[in-house]
């Protein structure tokens, strides 16, 4: 059963972890994304997030289904954060339980990796300089 | 069909939504539009002249009524369009 979650508010993963247990789970594995201080030699003094909602769900649940398909693993969910971070905010929150953790390790870098890549989430970097920039990192392919 | 190369004579009510550069650069969120484009390829340049868009659609996907859309499907009435920018979630 996958979960995702786009939220204004900060993220607070352990209703979500806790969602994620099994009795069958011998282990399980997470990633956090945070707002960081600089990008490309740039002073960042935060980020602006928007998201496509009913499409950014589509395609996030579309993400979590493949990976539960595709990897030996239990659950995957995951949350983001759209609207305006801070430095150290925390941006982005996969976890993956599964029986061993060589595929919960692997269903976790699966799920960030095609999150940023395929769902209609876009995120401003606002610089120390004054001047701010939608960032754009992956056209998305048909058939993607 | 001869008459499929004509431009439409009725107008196509449409709500386009905007993320990101679309957003700042149509300076909206949110139109509503009448329009005659007979693809959704046509719509964009329609709107990229309009809005003095700087991204060519070749670096966009389209969207429909919430789902992915193909470039030469043709818009009908009470459509919800986004165009769909290069993406950076994470």
């Amino acid at each position: 059963m996958s979960t995702f979650l786009l939220t204004e508010d900060p993220i607070d993963p352990a209703a979500f972890t806790l969602a994620l247990r099994r009795d069958e789970a011998g282990g399980y594995c997470s990633f956090e994304g945070w707002v960081r201080n600089h990008s490309d030699g740039q002073a960042v003094l935060g980020l602006d997030y928007q998201a496509y909602l009913p499409l950014a769900e589509t395609e996030a649940l579309a993400v979590l289904s493949e990976a539960e398909t595709r990897f030996d693993i239990l659950a995957a969910s995951c949350i983001h954060r759209i609207g305006t971070l801070a430095i150290g905010d925390m941006a982005v929150w996969i976890g993956v339980s599964a029986p061993h953790r060589d595929a919960a390790f692997t269903a976790c870098r699966f799920v960030i990796d095609e999150i940023k890549r395929r769902v209609p989430i876009w995120k401003r970097e606002r610089y120390a300089s004054g001047h701010s920039e939608w960032i754009a990192c992956h056209e998305i392919m048909d058939g993607s | 069909m001869a008459n499929a190369i004509l431009a439409r004579p009725d107008m196509a009510h449409l709500t386009l939504e905007y993320f990101a550069l679309l957003r700042d650069e149509a300076g909206c969120a949110c139109e509503e539009i009448e329009t005659a484009a007979l693809s959704l390829d046509a719509l964009y340049e329609e709107l990229k002249t309009r809005h003095n868009f700087t991204l060519p659609a070749s670096r966009l996907r389209v969207a429909v009524n919430a789902a992915f859309a193909r470039w030469d499907h043709s818009p009908t009435d009470g459509d919800h369009v986004v165009f769909i920018p290069p993406v950076s979630g994470g």
